[in-house]
């Protein structure tokens, strides 16, 4: 599949969403540019793009937490890239709900990837692309935050946040031209899903697929695959009263 | 099971402080990758390819790479792998780790011989790199040393040189093994890939196919165009009982009926000619849910002729036939693994339908006859032999049990070795 993507910035770059992504882009020529946590991992990455592909790729190791470092990362990329046609903030963590239930810390910190982090990284690029008045901004989200569930709230209202941000930043960005993309994969073969077990799971490049098909047509919300979208749609329909009975 | 999706993660936990054994593919056709009790680490994750000289053609990549994705990445570029199986579907650390041989033993030796360095991840946390000068006596005990020495992260080797993909191949029948001997000595020295189907039914009749590659960019077809992907997909639950001795006799008959002259010359892909199977995605399940046992065994080559008859002999004592018995003859090129299984000599590979007991005897009796006649056997595809047996065959067996890493152990090693060490 050709993109008309040639300049991309992918945040949370070595995660399995975005390595499929990267692999795409890459494949039809884009020049990338790779943040991550992990400057060994994002070494191999752009070692293997740059072979197989001849692709133009840049790596930067950031700290996600720290979101002062954020702005300077995003420049850092718009330089080399020379603007972006396209940026990914694929970067989350799934922290087990128990765990969250326990200890608030571990929550904190769910919100802290999930939502802060990655509202951040969102912020600073929807600057750029506000000023410039051209690009897509691509955010996973997830389904589960369409409603929260107890199997997994802590997650769940993180990324609730974060499609909530995503709107109102889309309809900030509207008159300028750029555009924002909210991505909710259900259970997708990445090792952040290594431990479900599901026959509704499908492969990272499934969802990468799906993912720039979305980007290529300036839609505002994706569904990977579609059929979570009649499947949330039900789940968001059921009145609470009978909803808190369940156990989802 | 665990993945291992980095070559620059660390290794991860074993369970229950149980033994750890790397899987690739998984398409060896034993129990090497098994690992009762313990913690399976799969590498299929870490595929990527590191680096490449367009000159010399050296390549390196994470272990679990593919043979497939490395002839998809070196094919176009003009490249080659050193030798291959007969299948794509392992990975790169599976091919060092069990030292694959290809149709072009005699010529260019084992896939070992062609490794120029390699880094092991140790339990302790170590990562050695190792190669013939530096931490050479791990590099020997990490070529055919199945999986055992630590978890290979990343692999070097050396890629040929290909104009084209296509294969001038050459195909003699023969009416039994006498002749196999005589129209073998020919081709051997004339063609780089030689291997022969045997009617083991009918105790020697076959085709001998060989070939050479194409070496001239300007001749008719050549093109480097890699293979595609296998369009046909075996189902599950074959019934088992479709294998028997009447279908195998009848699939023998036809198979060696197909080519009518003498000998037929003809061109082919690389992928038709190497890779035949991978054109059909799980073929295996043509046995159903019991499976097959598999032996691949290198006979001395003064006593082969002899060996041979007496092992078809005694599959058709127990009524077992087979339909994958293929003969090649292995060179003196030396690999430098020290378990590696090629040596000079004839090797057979045969495949038999799981029949329970009936098969383990014979099994027992191919193993007598292995251990008469100065053979052994390849513990990759192995999954019954005893120990005393793997203890005659393998003369390094002391030597190389020191590079072990403590935390590795598989299913085949402790059957293996079992009240040996």
């Amino acid at each position: 599949m050709k993109t008309c993507i040639q300049k991309a910035f992918l945040v949370g770059a070595t995660s399995g969403i975005a390595q499929a992504l990267a692999e795409r882009l890459a494949a039809s020529g884009a020049a990338l540019f790779l943040a991550g946590r992990s400057g060994g991992k994002l070494d191999l990455m752009a070692r293997d793009l740059r072979l197989r592909h001849g692709a133009r790729v840049e790596t930067l190791a950031v700290e996600f937490e720290k979101t002062e470092g954020h702005a300077g990362a995003v420049r850092r990329a718009w330089e080399w890239l020379g603007g972006a046609d396209a940026s990914f903030v694929c970067h989350g963590a799934l922290i087990d709900q128990k765990v969250c239930e326990r200890d608030f810390g571990e929550a904190t910190r769910s919100f802290q990837i999930n939502l802060l982090s990655a509202a951040s990284f969102a912020g600073e690029i929807a600057n750029r692309m506000e000023a410039a008045g051209h690009g897509t901004l691509v955010v996973i989200s997830s389904v589960a935050g369409d409603r929260g569930r107890q199997s997994n709230y802590a997650y769940g209202a993180a990324k609730a946040g974060l499609t909530a941000f995503l709107q109102g930043l889309r309809n900030r960005l509207f008159p300028s031209g750029a555009r924002v993309l909210t991505v909710k994969p259900g259970y997708v073969d990445t090792p952040m899903a290594a431990h479900i077990r599901s026959s509704l799971k499908v492969s990272a490049d499934r969802a990468a697929r799906d993912i720039l098909c979305a980007a290529e047509k300036g839609c505002d919300t994706l569904y990977t695959p579609w059929f979570w979208r009649p499947i949330m749609l039900v789940v968001r329909l059921i009145p609470e009263y009978v909803f808190k009975r369940m156990k989802l | 099971m665990k993945h291992i999706r980095w070559s620059c993660d660390p290794l991860p936990a074993p369970a229950d402080r149980g033994t750890l054994i790397p899987l690739g593919l998984g398409n060896s056709l034993g129990d090497c990758c098994l690992n009762n009790g313990g913690t399976v680490v799969v590498t299929r994750g870490m595929n990527r390819l590191l680096d490449f000289d367009a000159e010399t053609g050296l390549i390196r990549c994470e272990a679990g790479a593919t043979l497939d994705e490395v002839l998809r990445f070196a094919v176009p570029r003009g490249w080659f792998l050193p030798t291959t199986p007969g299948t794509s579907f392992i990975t790169v650390g599976g091919a060092v780790a069990n030292d694959v041989h290809g149709k072009n033993h005699h010529w260019a030796g084992s896939f070992g011989c062609h490794v120029t360095r390699l880094e092991l991840l140790r339990s302790d946390g170590r990562r050695l790199v190792c190669s013939l000068a530096e931490n050479s006596d791990f590099f020997a005990a990490t070529i055919g040393g199945m999986g055992l020495t630590g978890l290979i992260t990343w692999v070097e080797f050396r890629l040929r040189r290909i104009v084209s993909t296509m294969i001038e191949t050459e195909s003699v029948k023969f009416r039994d093994l006498d002749e196999f001997f005589d129209v073998s000595e020919g081709t051997d020295a004339r063609c780089e890939h030689t291997v022969a189907w045997v009617d083991c039914v009918t105790r020697g009749r076959g085709i001998l196919m060989c070939g050479n590659n194409v070496d001239d960019a300007g001749a008719a077809g050549a093109t480097l165009k890699p293979h595609t992907e296998p369009r046909l997909n075996f189902p599950h639950g074959f019934p088992s009982c479709a294998l028997n001795r009447f279908s195998i006799r009848l699939f023998n008959q036809l198979y060696y009926s197909r080519q009518l002259r003498k000998r037929v010359r003809g061109l082919q892909h690389y992928s038709q000619f190497f890779y035949p199977l991978d054109v059909v995605k799980n073929w295996h399940r043509v046995y159903g849910a019991p499976g097959f046992f598999e032996a691949q065994i290198v006979l001395p080559p003064d006593v082969a002729k002899e060996a041979l008859r007496e092992i078809f002999k005694q599959a058709a004592r127990f009524g077992q036939g087979a339909f994958l018995v293929v003969l090649k003859k292995l060179g003196s090129i030396r690999s430098p693994g020290l378990m590696s299984f090629p040596r000079p000599g004839v090797t057979l590979g045969i495949d038999f339908p799981n029949k329970g007991e009936r098969t383990k005897k014979l099994f027992t009796e191919i193993f007598r006859i292995g251990l008469d006649t100065g053979a052994a056997f390849n513990p990759g595809k192995d999954a019954l032999m005893p120990p005393e047996c793997f203890a005659k065959t393998c003369p390094n067996l002391e030597s190389f049990s020191a590079f072990i890493d403590p935390a590795f152990s598989s299913n085949a090693w402790r059957r293996l070795t079992k009240g040996l060490l």
